[in-house]
């Protein structure tokens, strides 16, 4: 059932070609038919990537400067699925996260202001506060976060796609979750119940490895994740999550047909965080040959690669995005440090929906 | 409250985590039944340190690492435990055991009783509960109030070195689910094992700090805080008696009850909600025990109600704090 990454972009690219569709969160993604995606398009994804990426560097100097606390995961090296699965969205498609979602918000368009006042627990965050770095939301971008229940956001998502459907929509809800919450019962019940359903669902499995310390081998019996969710009867396929354009032709394809009306899809994206799994997390169960070998697999170096060898990215223009991202980020952390704090009067606002809510 | 040891030397200081495991080494030398199973015990150490060296120690097979999949694992240490051994189960917080508790309440709970008395259930499931550390409102929550509610099944909030080193054996001992619960503000906290502790009953709470004018009744995470709070007290010259419950299933009335017949006033600290809460249990208690011996009403000191928020300050404010314990008191005793 899962195909080579090298065939799934293919396939993917020849459908992407056929269609016009679902491409808003990327300008540049809707290049003439029949032409392969253009330099401002490559140059946009190693942009968003590279937000992710510098992003997540200061919230380990933020973090250890105690000026976010809390549990906070990192996305650094998995940047590509974010980013590459976004390509395919439009902007009224739902997105459903984990706790590690700095990035899938990032790349749903949530403003690093925003994601940056939140870890501060200031007023301006995208949460005001109250969620910190693993409740991120977005009602407006249809980012419904942030859940730091393992394999809490699927059932959610399902539901989600039930809704889009029952009103008529063509909109697709995508849900991404970890190896380690494909093992829960909440990931089966709710593959059979999207199937069985065919709701508009995309399930992205980011399948870095591990669940916190557990390898996927001592983790999962069977570990072809795709064979797995193929056998509750919804294409399902495997692609290489450190190259954004293999992501994105596989997401791609994946939604057109999910908006198609043909039911759930399911993306294992293979990929890896460089960085432990939380900053509480002292990595003691990975080898660091292990980590160093995926390092040479770097997804925002890896397209920085491949631009410069096809004469797309140069040294200056390299140099201009990194300090333009940089500025964007610092920008980010001056407005969070000077945002105001939640009073506590306002403790017990949002329990309930009524006006000025107490219990 | 405990068997005392004639002669022993004073051990060293010891961290509550440290007090765990070595509870843990003990159990798991002493009977061969006993076995340690949940997410990243093993390889990992325990996701707050607690079982680190054990895998070392005693290998995979009685050290088991699980997949993310709470429900799988906790009914697989109800069934382990029918089937003759000795399960100690781990679920890294509380808010994840609610993915477990169906079979918690609907298997652990009643399988005795529905089976006539002919399926005992030995198993004990620790976990951690408890807010403090800017986790958000899906790590931080004190539900070990529910779990109290539940018939056929015994409730433990550890909160000195001494219940953490010393409760776990006896948990063991108990033929019934036992459910342990680690506020996960005390891991860290520092103690002195009392060398000549042999064992500790699980019936009784204990006066942790003898008083005159008001009996504080708390347990686990609020003991420390109550206890800095009597310090506090006892600066404007109120005496105050805490009272630490140990078990919070079945409640030890009688300590309660002969607490605050000494000092006729009673302020009770539980970082649960209010509503529906073990607090609200206690001071039911009281008034259906001790009316007469009331000179004031029962205070209670818990959680905002409301999803423990992430920012600090809001957090802060949320939580039962020594100045907001000490207040109440202030207010029972005026
Ligand atoms: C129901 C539940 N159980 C346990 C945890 C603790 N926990 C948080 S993340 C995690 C590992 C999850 O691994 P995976 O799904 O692979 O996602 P990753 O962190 O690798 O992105 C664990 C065990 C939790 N948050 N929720
Ligand atoms: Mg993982």
């Amino acid at each position: 059932m899962s195909s080579t990454s090298a065939q799934t972009e293919g396939k993917a690219r020849r459908a992407a070609r056929k269609s016009g569709r679902g491409k808003a969160g990327s300008a540049a993604a809707r290049g003439a038919p029949d032409s392969l995606p253009s330099p401002d398009h490559h140059l946009s994804l190693l942009r968003q990537m590279l937000t992710i990426r510098r992003f997540e560097e200061r919230c380990v100097e933020l973090y250890s400067s105690t000026e976010i606390r809390g549990f906070v995961h990192l996305y650094i090296g998995e940047e590509a699925v974010a980013v590459g699965v976004n390509q395919a969205l439009g902007q009224e498609d739902a997105v459903v996260s984990t706790y590690r979602e700095h990035g899938h918000a990032l790349a749903r368009g949530v403003p690093a202001e925003a994601v940056m006042a939140e870890m501060y627990g200031k007023a301006t965050g995208c949460s005001r506060g109250r969620g910190g770095s693993m409740h991120l939301f977005d009602a407006d971008r249809r980012f419904y976060g942030g859940n730091a229940i393992v394999a809490g956001g699927l059932p959610l998502a399902a539901g989600l796609a039930l809704a889009d459907r029952m009103r008529g929509s063509t909109h697709v809800t995508c849900c991404f979750f970890g190896d380690g919450a494909f093992a829960e019962g909440e990931f089966h019940e709710t593959a059979n119940l999207a199937a069985l359903w065919q709701l508009p669902l995309l399930l992205v499995c980011e399948n870095n490895l591990y669940a916190m310390g557990t390898s996927l081998a001592r983790e999962h019996a069977q570990t072809n994740l795709a064979m797995r969710a193929a056998s509750y009867g919804m294409p399902a396929w495997t692609v290489d999550g450190m190259d954004v354009l293999a992501v994105e032709a596989a997401a791609q394809r994946a939604v057109e047909s999910v908006r198609a009306g043909n039911g759930p899809h399911f993306i294992e994206a293979q990929t890896y965080r460089f960085r432990a799994h939380s900053m509480y997390d002292p990595d003691r169960y990975r080898a660091k040959s292990e980590i160093e070998a995926w390092k040479g697999r770097d997804p925002v170096q890896g397209l920085a690669d491949r631009m410069r060898t096809d004469g797309r990215l140069d040294d200056r223009t390299m140099e201009e995005l990194d300090k333009g991202v940089l500025g964007e980020i610092d920008r980010a952390v001056r407005s969070a440090e000077d945002a105001p704090m939640e009073p506590v009067a306002d403790l017990l606002r949002f329990v309930t929906s009524a006006p000025g809510s107490t219990t | 409250m405990s068997t005392r040891r004639s002669s022993a030397g004073a051990p060293p200081p010891t961290t509550y985590r440290e007090a765990l495991r070595e509870g843990l080494r003990e159990a798991m030398h002493e009977d061969e039944r006993v076995f340690l199973m949940g997410e990243d015990v093993g390889n990992y150490g325990g996701c707050f340190g607690v079982s680190l060296g054990l895998l070392e120690e005693f290998g995979p097979e009685r050290i088991r690492d699980t997949p993310l999949s709470e429900s799988g694992f906790v009914g697989a240490g109800i069934g382990a435990a029918l089937g003759g051994m000795r399960p100690v189960v781990e679920i890294m917080t509380v808010n994840f055991s609610l993915l477990a508790m169906d079979q918690i309440l609907n298997n652990a709970a009643t399988l005795l009783h529905m089976s006539g008395g002919q399926l005992g259930v030995p198993v004990v499931i620790r976990m951690t509960t408890g807010a403090g550390r800017q986790l958000g409102a899906q790590h931080s929550h004190s539900l070990e109030g529910w779990y109290a509610h539940i018939p056929g099944i015994r409730v433990l909030a550890p909160a000195t070195v001494d219940d953490a080193r010393h409760m776990l054996a006896a948990a063991l001992a108990d033929p019934d689910p036992v459910l342990i619960f680690e506020h996960g503000s005390l891991y860290n906290a520092e103690g002195v094992l009392d060398g000549t502790i042999e064992a500790v009953d699980l019936d009784t709470a204990a006066v942790r700090r003898p008083g005159t004018d008001v009996s504080v009744i708390t347990y686990g995470g609020s003991l420390p805080k109550a206890m800095a709070a009597a310090d506090v007290l006892a600066g404007e010259g109120i005496s105050a008696e805490v009272v630490d419950l140990r078990t919070l299933r079945p409640l030890d009335d009688a300590t309660i009850m002969a607490s605050v017949c000494r000092t006729h006033r009673a302020v009770i600290i539980d970082e649960a909600w209010r509503s529906g809460s073990l607090a609200a249990e206690i001071s039911s208690r009281i008034t259906e025990q001790a009316f007469y011996e009331l000179d004031a009403p029962v205070e209670r000191v818990c959680s905002a109600e409301v999803p423990i928020p992430y920012a600090r300050q809001l957090e802060e404010a949320a939580l039962p704090q020594v100045a907001t314990i000490a207040d109440a008191v202030r207010r029972t005793v005026s």
